[in-house]
């Protein structure tokens, strides 16, 4: 029997890049390149890991986002997954997390699923709850944070680093797993990979694809409200040395004067 | 008054700083009812009461610890319901975030997270976050629902507040999602006597320039001098000099320390999105034009091997 992964992606401004807020407090995409979010890699990785060693599977990767975010999926279907589906509507425009989560489950429950797999956050919001919200909306039991996984016979199992300790989970599928940057290096798209991803099938769904109002996401459905965003002021220029043999002390000298020692 | 209620992270009784500096944010906004879940759950009432817990509603259970998060969030909700809160609070550590998430999923509600202050509003609690690797900050409430917030470490100072911290029982229900993922195995960290890195006042990291696990010996050497918490860039933990809990950065912790002293690092965005916000930023680095230097209140150029045992002889000498 196949085994349905589906690979939650998304696209993000480039962290390298000069990052800003619009007028109506959104990300600002048009200044700054975007690309796949690469905690996501590592969950492309691991759909690839596990896909390889089930007798029949298939991987499907899903963003939601703007025309541009096909570069996320394209990279994903390079790097090897068999088909894309892109959640791209107007109304989307300023989806907070409640949003996009509730869009995403919809999109997995008609694409069909066995497993869900996640990276353990975005790099721009850096929230790291989506995979929680998601098992929630979707009803299945949530295998977070691994560092390792491993799926057979129905069964994910996996190790989760934590604070202050590590831990063996296991849930039977349908599941959902999100991986850490711990996982495994992402492999890099192979040419052929590359030659490939353009011939891989990309499905584009609306919010009525999904049967989403238009009021259920977007600004106007947020969950949460951003009243102000303001650029921190630069620092002011600090104190430079130069070791001349005494920069320890020098060092030491500074931090006592700040009371730290 | 409204009442806040405050997830209580703890380790057997013994609460961890963090859910201390929530009830001082609680009681901008309300009365603080803790939720203290697990073994030790009792214990917890004396330290929640002395910072100005009203109530402490605990519950104990063997799913708590064999089973992940969904059991500790139906007790959450469990209190939810039985208090009509304000606002909910949580510790922004991993499980903590999950929890909340899931939380507000059920009760309808928005989340914030990664607050680095909190205070009271016309329409709500408003919550100050960081964004961009720290180059913004942002005033957000939430909308829709009981406002699900958690907040990071370091953001509120601790205070004493006595307050009666009556214990109440909290009646659970599991639903059938709580026994979804089930804990096999728990290997304990083993403690290394220092800090906990998110919650430390004074972080000592270490890069690339430490340049080997065995040369790591001095950055812990300086933070023991100092009580600080280790940390490492990801080019340390990359290259297996460090462990990853210890990694400080984008896809590492994030760090809001009193004071941060990184040595041999050269401050790329990633790094700097995890330990801009620090209040006072010290480096070491042999390279001039590192960008660590455009965030330092005090910068080193020089060679960490030769500044940095200096520095921690001059600490001890200074403190005797």
């Amino acid at each position: 029997m196949s085994l349905r992964i589906v690979v939650c992606v998304k696209y993000v401004p480039d962290a390298t890049g000069d990052r800003q807020f619009t007028e109506d407090l959104t990300v600002n995409r048009d200044d700054v390149d975007g690309l796949l979010s690469e905690l996501d890699e590592y969950a492309v990785e691991q759909a690839l890991q596990i896909a390889d060693e089930a007798d029949d599977a298939e991987i499907t990767v899903l963003t939601v986002g703007p025309e541009d975010a096909k570069d996320a999926l394209r990279k994903a279907l390079s790097m090897g997954a068999d088909k894309a589906i892109h959640v791209e509507d107007d109304d989307l425009h300023g989806t907070d997390v409640m949003g996009t989560s509730l869009v995403l489950a919809k999109a997995i429950e008609k694409a069909g699923y066995d497993l869900v797999i996640t990276g353990m956050a975005s790099t721009d919001g850096t929230m790291g709850v989506l995979p929680a919200i998601l098992a929630e909306r979707l009803g299945v039991p949530q295998v977070t944070l691994l560092s390792e996984v491993k799926v057979e016979d129905g069964t994910v199992t996996g190790r989760r680093d934590g604070d202050t300790a590590s831990e063996q989970l296991e849930a039977s599928l349908p599941a959902l797993v999100s991986v850490t940057d711990q996982s495994g290096e992402a492999r890099y798209p192979s040419f052929k990979g590359i030659m490939a991803a353009k011939k891989k099938p990309v499905e584009s769904w609306d919010l009525s694809d999904l049967d989403l109002e238009s009021d259920e996401v977007g600004l106007e459905g947020s969950w949460t409200a951003v009243d102000s965003a303001a650029q921190r002021p630069a620092r002011t220029a600090g104190t430079i040395v130069k070791d001349e043999g005494e920069g320890g002390k020098q060092l030491a000298e500074f931090l006592a004067g700040q009371k730290f020692i | 008054m409204a009442e806040v209620l405050v997830y209580v992270d703890h380790v057997d009784g013994a609460v961890r700083k963090p859910t201390l500096e929530l009830l001082t944010l609680a009681r901008r906004i309300g009365e603080p009812v803790a939720v203290a879940l697990g073994a030790g759950a009792d214990a917890t009432a004396a330290v929640l009461a002395e910072h100005g817990a009203v109530k402490v509603l605990t519950a104990d259970a063997p799913e708590f610890t064999e089973y992940l998060v969904v059991p500790k969030v139906d007790a959450l909700q469990a209190a939810y319901e039985a208090v009509s809160p304000a606002a909910v609070l949580v510790p922004s550590s991993a499980e903590g975030k999950e929890i909340a998430a899931r939380l507000a999923v059920r009760i309808g509600s928005g989340i914030i997270t990664d607050a680095i202050d909190l205070e009271a509003g016309d329409e709500g609690p408003v919550a100050t976050q960081s964004a961009f690797a720290a180059s913004f900050t942002t005033k957000s409430r939430v909308s829709k629902g009981t406002p699900v917030i958690t907040v990071k470490p370091n953001s509120a100072p601790v205070e004493a507040a006595p307050a009666a911290g009556a214990v109440e029982a909290l009646a659970v229900t599991f639903g059938a999602l709580a026994t979804g993922t089930k804990v096999t195995a728990r290997t304990p960290r083993e403690s290394t006597g220092r800090p906990e890195l998110t919650e430390a006042a004074i972080v000592v990291s270490g890069g690339r320039g430490v340049n080997g696990a065995e040369n790591f010996g001095i950055i812990e050497a300086l933070a023991d001098s100092l009580g600080a918490a280790v940390g490492a860039s990801r080019a340390a933990v990359d290259a297996g000099w460090y462990p990853h809990t210890n990694q400080v950065g984008q896809t590492g912790k994030s760090v809001s320390p009193q004071l941060y002293i990184a040595s041999g690092i050269s401050g790329a965005i990633q790094h700097r999105a995890g330990m801009q916000t620090s209040k006072t930023i010290v480096a070491i680095n042999k390279d001039a034009e590192a960008p660590i230097f455009d965030l330092v209140d005090y910068g080193v150029v020089g060679d960490l091997f030769a500044v940095v045992p200096q520095l921690t002889d001059e600490i001890k000498a200074r403190k005797g």
